[in-house]
């Protein structure tokens, strides 16, 4: 009992980065692909944040006669790492935007056919050649 | 897709109420804006671009089903050897966290130890943090970048005729709601030694107001407000304020971003290392967020305009 109650912020860890990691791998859809992506890296800050965690330990800014503080080093980190996701999500939506303009579909399978086909027109020119 | 979209943000909003239970207040803050705001704003866009339908023939189930329940049952298994939840003597809190807590007053002088981390301790993570924003709004800008003509004035009037009739109270209300929304971030900018706050999160919030604007009257008339080529310009303004932080305390003899040099007194030094480079952090935040946005909104614009002349 006492080791459910002392894991089970991993094991909610772990249950939110499946679910990322089932939408980045069972879908074609790429924005889906995308939230999974989201979903995946904010289990990783949760995990971080749940581990800076201390018992009885209040947010860690000084105050007189507190003396037990949650960890600021992990909240550093995270906090940094939030804003680069934003920034780094925003590239891979601006790479979605620009595929659906080339290729009129944002479904991963359909997009790979279309580049088979150019590969499979492009062999069939070179024969002729 | 819509629904993915709204439920993403409502998902952001509730992992930011759980760092406030978890004691992360910084944190909180960064996610609640940008979790619950831009990330969904830019997911909107995306879907308003590409198309709200989605087909089922590229689901498939099964495999990934198996792949995501073993990799989930050996990660659990990893966790039996972990330290419990919210023990104090776990190795994360044994090595540098201590002298963190206990010693940053002393040594920095801030209060708020997530922000003597991440400006001093940590000053050199937090400048390559801010370079590859910089890098991503570059990124987005020269994949979405679009060649704009010259904007038509009356073009623009008629939009703003139009647009005054249309959300009155909207644009009434979010007219008065965006001095204070400002006036908020550059509050979050400089307190962020004392509470909760710093460069990211007041560089996001300031990003917010103007996107906000920009929503309700048009890019164009955004455009007038606030130059795209000074945004750029001050995007990498921020960064080369960071970088040059570091080298003047090199020239004074300290090592790169050692803040203490840079004054007679120590803690005075570090004061004024940690408020300029939040400078540096919040100019940079907030130009590339805005950056990001115009880009994707000029290049919607830019796809209906080819769409009407196609037709």
């Amino acid at each position: 009992m006492t080791m459910i109650l002392g894991l089970y912020n991993y094991w909610i860890v772990i249950v939110l980065m499946m679910i990322g990691f089932y939408m980045i791998i069972a879908h074609g859809h790429l924005i889906k692909k995308i939230v999974g992506l989201n979903i995946f890296q904010s289990s990783v800050f949760i995990f971080y944040i749940s581990v800076g965690k201390v018992e009885g330990g209040t947010a860690p800014i000084w105050q007189e006669g507190i003396i037990l503080y949650s960890n600021p080093l992990p909240h550093v980190l995270i906090l940094t790492a939030i804003v680069v996701g934003i920034a780094t999500t925003a590239l891979g939506l601006a790479l979605i935007v620009r595929l659906k303009e080339a290729y009129g579909s944002v479904d991963e399978d359909e997009i790979q056919a279309m580049d088979n086909q150019d590969m499979a027109n492009q062999d069939k020119e070179h024969q002729q050649c | 897709m819509f629904a993915v979209v709204m439920l993403a943000g409502i998902y952001g909003l509730v992992s930011a109420s759980f760092f406030v239970v978890m004691d992360a207040v910084d944190v909180a803050f960064t996610e609640a804006s940008v979790g619950a705001g831009i990330s969904t704003l830019l997911m909107i866009t995306t879907v308003a671009m590409t198309g709200r339908t989605d087909h089922e023939a590229s689901h498939k189930p099964l495999l990934a089903l198996v792949v995501v329940t073993i990799t989930g049952g050996l990660l659990i298994y990893g966790t039996f050897d972990m330290p419990y939840f919210g023990s104090v003597d776990a190795p994360v809190h044994n090595h540098v966290g201590p002298r963190y807590i206990y010693d940053s007053m002393k040594e920095i002088g801030v209060p708020n130890m997530v922000t003597s981390v991440l400006a001093s301790y940590r000053g050199f993570d937090t400048f390559g943090e801010v370079t590859v924003i910089f890098t991503a709004g570059i990124g987005v800008l020269a994949l979405l970048s679009v060649v704009r003509g010259q904007e038509n004035d009356t073009a623009i009037e008629a939009i703003n005729n139009s647009m005054h009739e249309k959300y009155l109270i909207l644009r009434v209300v979010i007219k008065t709601m965006i001095p204070f929304i400002l006036l908020y971030a550059f509050y979050v900018q400089f307190h962020g030694d004392y509470g909760p706050g710093g460069g990211f999160q007041a560089g996001v919030i300031f990003a917010a107001g103007i996107i906000l604007y920009a929503m309700l009257f048009g890019l164009s008339v955004a455009r007038r407000v606030i130059s795209q080529p000074l945004v750029q310009l001050l995007s990498a303004m921020g960064v080369l304020i960071y970088g040059s932080v570091g080298l003047v305390s090199m020239l004074n003899g300290g090592s790169f971003l050692d803040y203490s040099v840079l004054s007679d007194d120590p803690i005075a030094g570090q004061h004024l290392g940690i408020l300029l480079i939040e400078l540096g952090v919040g100019l940079t935040v907030a130009s590339v967020m805005i950056i990001i946005f115009f880009s994707f909104s000029a290049r919607s614009e830019y796809q209906q305009a080819n769409k009407g002349e196609s037709l």
